[in-house]
């Protein structure tokens, strides 16, 4: 088990039973210590409940009296196969930003769909958000299989529907799964209730599950600070693509001026040959570099002060069309408006709006940002990690981008 | 790459943003495994020679081979030390029996923490806290900024997408870094044995005891154990089942007492 763990995110709409679903997985596996379920135990007899699965996750006070989950959890568990981070996001519209907080880190998702609701709108904006962020492993878990009797006739019929709500956002399912999350039907153990349903449980479909693999691709390396190291000028950064290599010759974007690496180093490594992907390096070239240069070996999709993305918007407040942004991306910082607004819509509803000087909370738009300096970025399909970025106002994250 | 080269990576990256985002920053050392671990992480990111201050937060509660353990390697590793400490408190009696657990720590811990930040001005902490070891710490962020009265909203958080993390604090009082959130016991652990990062000898085994988490001495309690080196303590991890703050006293007064706690601005 040397591997790097898989990060999956649980969403869903409020209620369908994420956090519950969580709390079964851990229980189920083992995974939790003895003091953490006297804690749960507790915990419920004060607030006069039975006891709750969620509350493995929901742990603050609030969240445990009003039964929802306000911020997204992440905690840890590991099966035979493999190590995991599960992040499980809340369902409240209110909480979008914490959801996509929260997918934005992960490999694979859970979607969960309660059986006797279907298809809601909170599940058509996480799918949504699955799509644009890029994950596309998911399998869909649809909960509370125990309130109609296991109806095989019923889960088709939401399985039906969770198809076609994938589709819309061109996603499909690698599994469907019907289950019983307080009841423990199908999570760690296959339910001889169900026995029509011959799939994997939810621990199984985990496993199926593979980590993103690191694609050979041109060489990103975003300098982020620049320090002295026994009386050397040291750049440091992260590989966010391809390699770097003592003599190799590089391009430092956006300026396009050429120069050669002398050193790759780490503190006590001597004699490194090579950095790959995701690692943390500091570097002697023959230029002198500064904070958001852009090292590469192949050209950049765009050297542009113009930037064409879909943005998700995440605060309560509406943008209004020329309001200054902070436009940041990998380690490159510019200031920023939309100056156009090529539609919008919310993706529950998918109803595009015929105001187009204004976007609202939740919504998604295409726009095209104009900054005042030039950035080195490119599309989001072939180098995510410079194809993505985020927009601040007055110091808080206000949108994510995904660059078209 | 493998599990524990990717934990260090992610730590040094934020690490560098932290430091490049504020020049007024400092870390937060309680001698304990997670922060020397954090500490070892500093010294990778700058290449040997951490370029701001590192503080112990010091309760005079502590254990003595915690302080002889902080002396030794704030010397050894060139260490700018700042010890914090509530004087007026300490002078007045506060300490674990006198009040309840959250007074104390509340008053030797939070407070003697805000007059350390106030006198040096600083902007920003790094801190060694992970997301496992408590649920409450399992909702936390990267960068998390606390207001003038150090309080941390966590009913609403800012977003953090991918590794942008929120850039300006014009109100906050301070912000929060977590370097090692992603990291859990075990790879603590694993990571100190790979790197053979030196520890408090209180972690390891004496005539059948040991300390799983330490702090201050009247609050921690000995778990029962024979392992006596790291190796040994990586594989009695691998079998056990109880979890690793359960010799820690403020955390059980009552359900909500690490929520409360943190709210007011503990760590």
């Amino acid at each position: 088990m040397d591997e790097r763990s898989l990060h999956i995110v649980i969403v869903g709409h409020v209620d369908h039973g994420k956090s519950t679903l969580v709390g079964r997985l851990f229980h189920d596996t083992g995974s939790l210590p003895a003091e953490k379920m006297n804690e749960i135990r507790r915990a419920c007899e004060e607030l006069g409940k039975p006891f709750e699965f969620a509350y493995i996750m929901d742990n603050f006070e609030e969240e445990r009296k009003k039964g929802i989950t306000i911020d997204i959890a992440h905690t840890f568990f590991a099966t035979p196969k493999r190590r995991y981070v599960i992040i499980d996001a809340p369902g409240h519209k209110e909480f979008l930003k914490n959801m996509v907080s929260g997918t934005s880190q992960a490999e694979a998702a859970l979607l969960l769909v309660d059986i006797s609701q279907g298809i809601q709108e909170q599940t058509l904006r996480h799918c949504f958000v699955l799509s644009l962020l890029g994950v596309r492993q998911i399998a869909v878990i649809v909960n509370k299989m125990d309130l109609v009797g296991y109806s095989k006739e019923r889960f088709d019929a939401v399985s039906r529907d969770a198809i076609a709500a994938l589709a819309r956002f061109n996603l499909a399912p690698a599994y469907i799964i019907p289950i019983s999350a307080s009841a423990g039907e199908n999570v760690a153990a296959k339910s001889p209730i169900s026995s029509w349903y011959e799939g994997p449980t939810v621990l199984e479909a985990l496993d199926s599950f593979e980590p993103l693999k690191v694609e050979e691709k041109g060489l990103r390396f975003p300098v982020q600070d620049v320090y002295e190291v026994s009386g050397k000028s040291v750049p440091v950064g992260r590989v966010e693509a391809g390699r770097l290599k003592p003599g190799q010759e590089v391009v430092v974007y956006p300026g396009k001026t050429k120069t050669r690496i002398t050193c790759v180093m780490k503190f006590m490594e001597e004699g490194m040959t090579e950095a790959g992907t995701g690692e943390c390096v500091g570097i002697t070239a023959e230029a002198a570099l500064k904070r958001g240069d852009i090292l590469a070996d192949t050209e950049p999709a765009f050297i542009t002060s113009s930037v064409r993305a879909n943005i998700f918007w995440m605060v309560d407040q509406d943008y209004r069309l020329g309001l200054p942004m902070v436009f940041k991306c990998a380690t490159q910082e510019a200031i920023g408006r939309i100056d156009k607004i090529y539609k919008r819509f919310d993706p529950a509803t998918e109803k595009t709006e015929d105001d187009l000087t204004v976007i609202k909370p939740a919504e998604v738009a295409e726009v095209e940002i104009t900054l005042d300096g030039m950035v080195a970025i490119d599309s989001f399909s072939e180098i995510p990690e410079l194809g993505r970025f985020v927009l601040e106002h007055a110091g808080t994250p206000v949108a994510g981008g995904i660059i078209i | 790459m493998d599990h524990l080269t990717a934990l260090e990576n992610k730590s040094i990256f934020i690490i560098r943003e932290a430091y490049y985002r504020f020049k007024d920053i400092a870390m937060l050392w309680s001698v304990g495994k997670d922060s020397t671990t954090l500490l070892w992480l500093c010294r990778k990111a700058f290449f040997g020679k951490i370029p701001f201050p590192v503080i112990h937060i010091d309760t005079t509660y502590k254990f003595p081979e915690m302080y002889k353990f902080r002396d030794e390697y704030a010397k050894k590793w060139g260490l700018d030390l700042i010890v914090g400490r509530n004087d007026g408190q300490v002078e007045a009696g506060m300490g674990p029996g006198k009040g309840t657990k959250l007074d104390c720590c509340n008053e030797l811990k939070t407070n003697a923490l805000k007059q350390t930040i106030a006198k040096h001005g600083f902007k920003a902490l790094l801190l060694g806290i992970r997301r496992d070891e408590h649920g409450i710490r399992a909702k936390e962020r990267i960068f998390s900024p606390r207001d003038e009265q150090f309080k941390w909203n966590y009913e609403d958080q800012p977003a953090e997408l991918w590794d942008q993390y929120r850039s300006t604090v014009a109100d906050d009082n301070h912000c929060r870094v977590h370097p090692i959130l992603h990291m859990t016991e075990m790879d603590i652990w694993k990571y100190v044995q790979r790197e053979n990062i030196p520890i408090s000898e209180l972690y390891l085994s004496k005539e059948g005891k040991r300390f799983r988490s330490i702090g201050c001495a009247p609050c921690c309690n000995p778990i029962d154990s024979a392992a006596s080196s790291v190796d040994e303590i990586v594989t009695e991890l691998e079998t056990t089942t109880t979890s690793e703050r359960a010799g820690r006293a403020q955390d059980k007064e009552d359900a909500y007492t690490m929520q409360k706690l943190r709210s007011l601005g503990y760590m």
